[in-house]
């Protein structure tokens, strides 16, 4: 079993987030960087998928700057077998761009499976997986939290408001992780020392800016400073009137 | 700026809330540039009651196939509406519905996608907000394409009833626009038929401080007492199976914003403020007065949950019947 998985590098959700000088990016310095949590899933299924069909290869590709080969070493540690890091300083706040760079790499790759974490944490867009189906013309599932493969088929179950829908379809296919759908590993050491000696291979991406620019990255407006209307039980009633006659939510 | 086309969504037969939303967003949007706003509503039926929402025509695309959310016949169905009536902008709302739908069309059309939208204008050009580092900052983006597809998060933008009825006329979706090789075939209902945590105008959450799975009763029936809220939960309770997946908030759950928000016995850590931080009050109910919670909350009340939550209730209750 062939299967790709793209992976995004993103700054850990505990970082403080600074504006930058320009005010249009966060400050780097200082930021722990991570593989974005919905691909530790996506690299997760990809692993147990090769571990059960017991041959192939799992490629993990990241489009991102220099820094993100670390973040590829990462999904190398966990065991994919090789890496890509389509290289581009500046990336797109227009996910149609990130996706037309992926989907350029997977086209022709001949994979069974191409599997995306359902959102990236920094951008919340969740779109890109999405886009890379279409963009090559295959099937694909989003948000995905349980899945069955047999003979060329599956079945995926993506939690929606007030329901699961199960949905059919056939490989190859595109598919977004989501929480649930499995439990991710931790790279042993063993894996780290063997990540080291993979491929992994640095391709250049042309700077595109997309149909969207910046005007401005701020920190969001501060929600009013709130209080402690009281303690214990007896506070009910002074809540009460609080949500009635001061924030009007009664 | 082109006319814009509003993608609606109904359950059963029922054009959603957020539906209404997304007609209020795109009316004043239209409103602010001189064009006109369409709606396009899919499904089984064709139903629904949307003309005085802002819509001056509606399409409709009735059809049995068509009851589950299929995103190929979805996305055709739409992309075959923007080439023909020559609209410039999609909108619809950031659902599980819009959040897989909306990369299709944006995709389709090759124009950018500007997801989970809390705000948008026109200046010199379409400028939208969207947070993004888990809320932790805030972008505002100006659109350069001459199109694009906006999605709006659900509960941010009041529906306003404008004395627009607009008309309603039947299409049929493409015949092309099914993909056979993936079909959505059904949907397993949850045992309890609940309100949907990113749905409510009200939300209820529990965490940790719960101490065991039974004490959430507690809060279904102060939900109840609400009558149009959702019970919610923290990502450690629902690790530790107490509540289903579904009712997580936060960065790897649902992002809510309701208008009243209830954390009990949730310290606020930054993945849960993640979902729930745009709420637009924000109540704490904690024994530690250092719990972070109570940075971000409105109204606190310290203290046993176990004393407080059952009071709630009652006063709840009492004002609902009078
Ligand atoms: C990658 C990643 C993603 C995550 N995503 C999410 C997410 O989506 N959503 C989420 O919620 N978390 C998420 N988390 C977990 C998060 O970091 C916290 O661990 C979690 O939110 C804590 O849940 P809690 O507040 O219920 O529990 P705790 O932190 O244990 O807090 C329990 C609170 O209850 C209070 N309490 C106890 N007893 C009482 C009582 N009798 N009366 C009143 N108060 C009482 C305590 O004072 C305490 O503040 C994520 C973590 C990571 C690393
Ligand atoms: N720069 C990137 N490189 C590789 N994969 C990416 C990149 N950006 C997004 N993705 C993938 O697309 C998913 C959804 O991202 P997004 O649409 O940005 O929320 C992520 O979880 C990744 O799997």
């Amino acid at each position: 079993m062939k299967i790709a998985v793209c992976i995004k590098r993103v700054p850990d959700t505990e970082t403080r987030i600074k504006i930058g000088g320009d005010g249009k990016a966060i400050d780097e310095a200082g930021v722990k960087f991570v593989l974005n949590p919905y691909d530790e899933y996506a690299v997760e299924e990809a692993l147990k998928l090769k571990e059960k069909a017991g041959s192939g290869e799992v490629a993990a590709i990241a489009l991102g700057s220099d820094a993100a080969q670390e973040t590829i070493r990462t999904a190398l540690a966990m065991g994919a077998d090789r890496g890509v890091l389509l290289k581009s300083a500046t990336p797109s706040l227009d996910p149609l761009v990130t996706a037309r760079a992926l989907a350029a790499e997977l086209e022709g790759g001949g994979f069974d499976l191409i599997l995306f974490g359902k959102l990236a944490i920094d951008d919340y867009n969740q779109a890109v997986g999405t886009m890379v189906a279409e963009l090559l013309g295959l099937p694909s599932v989003s948000a995905v939290s349980h899945l069955e493969l047999a003979d060329g088929k599956g079945t995926a179950e993506r939690e929606v408001e007030g329901g699961v829908e199960v949905v059919e379809f056939t490989l190859p296919a595109v598919l977004t992780a989501d929480k649930g759908l499995n439990e991710p590993r931790y790279p042993a050491l063993k894996g780290i020392m063997a990540a080291k000696k993979k491929p992994l291979e640095v391709k250049p991406v042309a700077a595109d800016p997309g149909g969207v620019a910046v005007l401005e990255l701020s920190l969001p407006p501060a929600r009013k400073e709130g209080r402690i209307v009281g303690e214990g039980p007896g506070a009910v009633p002074a809540l009460i009137d609080a949500l009635r006659n001061e924030a009007k939510v009664l | 700026m082109g006319a814009i086309l509003a993608v609606l969504e109904q359950r059963a037969g029922k054009v959603r809330r957020v539906s209404l939303e997304v007609l209020t967003a795109a009316r004043k949007l239209a409103d602010a540039t001189g064009t006109g706003v369409d709606a396009v509503l899919i499904g089984a039926s064709g139903g629904g009651d949307l003309g005085t929402f802002g819509a001056d025509r509606v399409f409709t695309v009735g059809d049995d196939r068509l009851a589950l959310y299929q995103g190929a016949a979805y996305a055709a169905i739409v992309v075959e509406r923007m080439k023909s009536g020559g609209y410039s902008t999609v909108v619809l709302g950031a659902t599980t519905l819009g959040r897989d739908l909306a990369p299709r069309i944006a995709a389709r059309l090759a124009v950018p996608l500007l997801a989970d939208v809390t705000a948008m204008d026109h200046q010199d050009g379409l400028v939208v907000s969207r947070p993004v580092y888990s809320g932790k900052a805030l972008y505002r983006l100006k659109v350069t394409a001459p199109a694009c597809v906006i999605s709006v998060r659900p509960n941010v933008f009041t529906p306003v009833e404008s004395r627009k009825a607009g008309t309603v006329t039947a299409i049929t979706a493409p015949t092309d626009a099914d993909d056979p090789r993936q079909r959505t075939v059904r949907i397993k209902e949850p045992e309890r038929a609940a309100l949907d945590v990113s749905e409510a105008a009200v939300v209820v959450s529990g965490g940790r401080g719960l101490r065991d799975p039974a004490s959430f009763k507690m809060l279904e029936e102060l939900a109840a007492a609400f009558g149009n809220a959702a019970v919610g939960a923290s990502r450690a309770v629902v690790d530790a199976g107490w509540r289903p997946h579904g009712e997580q908030v936060g960065q790897t759950g649902k992002t809510v914003s309701p208008s009243l928000y209830i954390a009990v016995g949730i310290s606020g850590a930054i993945q849960h403020l993640a979902g729930m931080r745009t709420a637009k009050v924000i109540v704490a109910i904690n024994k530690d007065k250092d719990a972070p919670i109570f940075k971000i909350a409105d109204y606190g009340i310290l203290g046993d949950l176990f004393e407080i939550v059952p009071k709630l209730t009652e006063e709840i209750k009492r004002i609902r019947a009078s």
